[in-house]
């Protein structure tokens, strides 16, 4: 069997407790690039999405700092996103037992694992989060150059970007409320934002929650 | 000539007040005020198309009075000059050149372009920044340069196209119907150097009856369709225009027909600002209540020990 869902790096350590190495420091370096710009972006975003959140603009320097940056850190976010993208699309490959994992969603927020198929490196929630980024953030981008006005003016109408600005704040909600299940379920699961700080895992968390990568990585050693 | 009725006063030198301010105002962007203590006689600047020569002493007056310096152009083998509106021109004259179907006479029409001052102003209703759009009770729209951030959503909230965002300081720019000036009680630079008084300003009131008068004598002249342009989608507007065609003002340089503030504006600064805290407010607090109820999903010792053993077994 190939194992498409093992990423470079991911390796089984033996030991008490096993660890198993999860995220390469590339990995995640631009994990926390990407989400630095995620949620400064949020916070500028929110300040002028919002009359009552427009304080939040202190933060930048004011409300001429704040726009001017905004998209900025847009384009960063795109770009190192991108890297997220390369690294990660493999895995979050839509599997048959994905569609199981999904019809047994009461047993994943009950906490009953043993009623679930095995999965990979990533389960279904996962997938999903990752696509929503995905397809949110390119929607961001692009309806975000229609409304820079600074540089891109006069290359859509007003009426374009009415649209625009409208699709754009509406996909940020929508990225938000991803972001608030990305990182309940990372603080809820607990051994996962070692992860993406350390880059490891215990093996007992990769058997709970990942066993059929933990068989994988064991099989590849 | 000093006996027509809408010659302004010679303006005040000495101990100049101004009659209305901040405590008049009836809306502010991104706020909520209190309404008013008292109302301002409503104004209104009122354009005679019929009555416009294009001589653009109304442009030569806007950018003298406000200070501006609008860049050297180009002809571009029209009248019109500059081409449109730009953040140091907050008025141009637009020049039309209509056949009429009906008498087969070439028309010069020649509007005079610029903010409408609307009733229901969709440049403050999609404005960001608080305080940077305001509207006074007398119906001026006005911009606070000081708190504008320059985003540009004004240009997206307005029915007629007007403000335009400078390039050099960023911050966005339109006629403030010389808010200053009507504050001291003079009317606008336009209206004071129209040599043919096809601008003239005063109360909206007596700007409609005075438009009305202009109206039945376009009437008597054959111009059947002449009217007011005072357009109800937009609660009405504080600069008026007298029309030849009012059944067809598209044929001055597109002026809209039915203007409003367009729903896809209204569907943003609308329901999606408050469902969309209310859908971030949700998610979060579901996940907080699902923490509660469910507690922490945690790693057992004996997931260890299966990975233990998953482990080991291929030493």
């Amino acid at each position: 069997m190939t194992a498409y869902d093992v990423e470079s790096g991911d390796q089984v350590h033996p030991g008490n407790p096993v660890t198993v190495d999860r995220y390469t420091g590339g990995a995640r370096i631009n994990h926390w690039i990407t989400a630095t710009c995620l949620v400064l972006l949020a916070i500028s975003g929110l300040a002028l999405f919002h009359p009552s959140l427009f304080f939040l603009t202190g933060l930048f320097g004011g409300g001429q700092w704040t726009r001017a940056i905004h998209p900025w850190l847009g384009v960063i976010l795109f770009f190192s996103f991108a890297g997220l993208f390369i690294r990660f699309w493999r895995a979050n490959l839509w599997k048959a037992e994905d569609d199981t994992w999904m019809a047994r969603l009461r047993d994943v927020l009950t906490g009953h694992e043993e009623r679930l198929p095995e999965v990979g490196k990533y389960n279904a929630g996962q997938k999903v989060v990752f696509w929503s980024m995905s397809v949110l953030i390119i929607t961001l981008i692009c309806s975000g150059v229609l409304i820079w006005d600074q540089y891109f003016a006069e290359y859509s109408s007003v009426e374009t970007k009415r649209f625009a600005v409208l699709i754009h704040s509406l996909a940020a909600v929508t990225i938000i409320c991803v972001w608030i299940v990305h990182v309940y379920a990372a603080i809820w699961v607990r051994g996962t934002i070692g992860a993406m700080t350390r880059g490891r895992v215990t093996g007992g968390w990769a058997w709970r929650h990942h066993r059929k990568w933990l068989r994988e990585l064991v099989g590849k050693r | 000539m000093a006996n027509f009725e809408y010659v302004l006063p010679p303006a005040p030198t000495a101990n100049v007040k101004t009659t209305y301010g901040q405590e008049d105002l009836v809306r502010r962007s991104a706020s909520n005020i209190p309404p008013p203590s008292r109302q301002l006689t409503p104004v209104a600047k009122l354009i005679d198309v019929s009555k416009c020569i294009g001589c653009k002493a109304c442009q030569v007056a806007c950018l003298e009075w406000n200070d501006m310096h609008q860049e050297i152009g180009f002809n571009h083998g029209v009248y019109d000059n500059p081409l449109d509106l730009t953040p140091e021109s907050f008025t141009v004259m637009r020049f039309t050149e209509w056949v009429n179907p009906e008498s087969k006479n070439l028309e010069w029409l020649i509007r005079k372009d610029g903010c409408m001052h609307c009733a229901d102003p969709g440049c403050l209703k999609a404005c960001p920044a608080p305080g940077a759009i305001v509207q006074y009770s007398n119906g001026i729209v006005d911009f606070d340069h000081d708190k504008c951030i320059g985003c540009g959503y004004c240009i997206k909230g307005c029915p007629f196209n007007i403000p335009r965002i400078s390039q050099v300081d960023n911050k966005a720019y339109k006629c403030t119907l010389c808010s200053d000036r009507v504050a001291v009680g003079q009317g606008p630079a336009c209206a004071k150097s129209c040599p043919t008084h096809a601008i003239v300003f005063g109360t909206k009131e007596e700007m409609k009856q005075h438009a009305e008068a202009r109206i039945k004598d376009l009437k008597a002249r054959g111009f059947a369709n002449a009217g007011l342009y005072d357009p109800p989608g937009v609660g009405g507007t504080h600069v008026m225009y007298v029309l030849h065609h009012a059944d067809q003002p598209q044929i001055y340089a597109n002026l809209p027909k039915d203007p409003r503030i367009s729903p896809v504006v209204e569907l943003w600064k609308g329901v999606t600002k408050y469902a969309g805290l209310a859908a971030m407010g949700a998610f979060a607090a579901i996940g907080f209540l699902h923490h509660v109820v469910t507690g922490a999903n945690r790693v057992s010792p004996e997931d260890e020990e299966n990975a233990k053993r998953l482990a080991g077994g291929h030493r």
